[in-house]
């Protein structure tokens, strides 16, 4: 690292040199983060259909493989799935805002890129290290709802306008209860710093993680989560049963491609959040030889797979939740359980340091 | 009491997790799925598929050009014409079978007094362009003469039905 910078100096002079070397290093960063998780996406639809298909007793996709090695049989699907989509038109309906309807896959997929600059693979690898790494995240997520309204209002068909409203008056009831939970990790934490929240988690075992403290704050998260990234059972802003598919029904070839990915890299942004707000990140769930032994980034990939897979899970499980009692669950369950929460965690934390002490609070407080 | 429990099975998630515990389950279970290509479902010797002209041991075709199967086709899939032969004996000139009307409902087999028309067990055929589904006599012969062994052991099987 400090060898590149030297050299950069030397070809730029001392001003232009560590400008340009910042640059570039934070360039290299954001493509080491980016491409990776694109592939992610695309081995996560590949994950979901196999998943899916196996808890419905078939066998999921099968065929695509990879220079003809049979073993691979079916990991080529999500790159033939790509290249057909890349090949593909991208029809614009002669009603549709052109500016805007080109405008709103854009909008949907930057702020799922954009909230991973603050994630914190390991107690270096991160991106940009900032203080207000969790104000930035909430900020993050509640702009994806723009490329969805905005999709919806510039195809001027009915289905897609409907599928947009149910989604933007779902996705700001969830928010709410979403940044509860998140309020509740803060003040265990102290810190809206990400990297500082896992720290906070440190101590020995799981029994550590803000899981077991924040149990109900964890379900309410999980939950707001799905309903955040619009999947099933809350996926009514799709709903292909009901308003064909929602808001991108008039989005075809690679503008269809991008809002897909913006949906699967905010399940993966929402699964990596879950795991490092309260499955305690890139720490090993026992502090001992053989599990330290193991890279943290490792820990953290194995709890992002792990509430992915809750996530088709319930995709595989659950029906399609009705509109009305989505906003039900959100505002009369939700919301109150949070605050209850969040009022008892107050008064846990403003007790007398001797009995703060006592052995099962000592652990989290 | 009833109310605290439904509270605490409600809160606790309890019903979603029993829901996720049958569908865990089935992620192990062996999968059914018939591999089509490599492997098959089994087949009834009186499935109609690929139609087909069939012909005698000595190599006459058994086709008499009475028209009944033509007379008999809902979908009206079948065209014949017929002249006399040099020999004295009535055959058809022109026996058509239009696929993409077909219904496959057997009828044609079933009215046919000499078992000359028959539906096989193939159904894998295809058309590439329009007008490939339009199967000529000479190609329905073709296809009697290949499958004739499967064909006369199907109607074996079945001929006590029959």
């Amino acid at each position: 690292m400090e060898y590149f910078q030297q050299q950069f100096i030397t070809l730029f002079g001392a001003e232009w040199g560590a400008m340009l070397y910042a640059f570039a290093s934070n360039m290299t960063f954001i493509f080491a983060i980016v491409i990776p998780l694109l592939l992610g996406v695309a081995y996560l639809t590949f994950a979901e259909r196999k998943i899916i298909a196996y808890m419905q007793i078939r066998v999921g996709p099968n065929r695509v493989t990879f220079f003809g090695i049979p073993w691979l049989r079916g990991w080529g699907q999500p790159i033939a799935d790509a290249v057909k989509a890349i090949m593909k038109e991208i029809v614009i309906p002669t009603g549709a805002n052109k500016f805007l309807f080109v405008l709103a896959p854009v909008l949907a997929i930057m702020p799922a890129l954009a909230a991973w600059a603050v994630i914190p693979f390991s107690p270096e690898l991160v991106l940009a290290d900032i203080n207000a790494g969790l104000l930035y995240i909430l900020a993050m997520t509640s702009m994806g709802i723009y490329g969805i309204i905005i999709a919806g209002w510039a195809s001027n068909s009915k289905y897609a306008f409907l599928g947009a409203m149910r989604s933007a008056a779902q996705v700001v009831s969830y928010e709410l209860a979403m940044g509860f939970a998140l309020v509740c990790v803060l003040m265990m934490s102290q810190s809206l710093n990400l990297g500082d929240i896992v720290n906070g988690q440190q101590g020995g075992s799981f029994l550590n993680w803000y899981l077991i403290p924040l149990f109900p704050m964890f379900l309410v998260y999980l939950i707001s989560g799905v309903a955040e990234t619009n999947r099933a059972p809350f996926d009514v802003a799709e709903g292909e049963s009901e308003i064909v598919a929602g808001f991108h029904v008039d989005y075809s070839g690679m503008a269809f491609t991008v809002f897909f990915l913006a949906e699967y890299s905010n399940m993966i942004l929402v699964a990596t959040l879950t795991s490092i707000m309260f499955l305690g990140g890139w720490l090993p769930p026992i502090d001992m030889a053989p599990f330290t032994m193991i890279p943290g980034f490792v820990w953290l990939l194995l709890k992002i797979a792990f509430i992915l897979f809750l996530f088709l899970w319930f995709r595989a499980t659950f029906p399609r939740y009705r509109y009305d009692q989505i906003m039900r669950l959100g505002w009369k369950v939700f919301i109150p359980i949070t605050l209850i929460w969040i009022v008892l965690l107050g008064a846990i934390m403003q007790l007398p340091e001797s009995i703060r002490n006592t052995f099962p609070l000592s652990i989290w407080f | 009491m009833d109310r605290i429990k439904k509270f605490f099975s409600t809160f606790l998630l309890f019903e979603l997790l029993k829901g996720m515990a049958v569908t865990g389950r089935y992620l192990f279970k062996p999968k059914i799925t018939v591999h089509f290509p490599e492997e098959k479902t089994p087949q009834s010797p009186r499935f109609r598929g690929l139609h087909a002209l069939r012909r005698y041991p000595n190599g006459e075709e058994r086709c008499i050009a009475c028209k009944l199967c033509e007379a008999v086709c809902p979908a009206m899939a079948i065209t014949i014409d017929s002249e006399q032969r040099a020999d004295g004996t009535r055959r058809t000139t022109r026996y058509d079978i239009d696929l993409s009307k077909c219904i496959f409902c057997g009828f044609c087999e079933e009215s046919c007094p000499v078992d000359s028309i028959v539906e096989t067990r193939v159904l894998e055929y295809h058309g590439e362009k329009r007008g490939d589904l339009i199967y000529t006599k000479e190609m329905l012969l073709a296809i009697g003469d290949r499958y004739e062994e499967q064909i006369a052991k199907d109607r074996e099987a079945d001929a006590r039905y029959r």
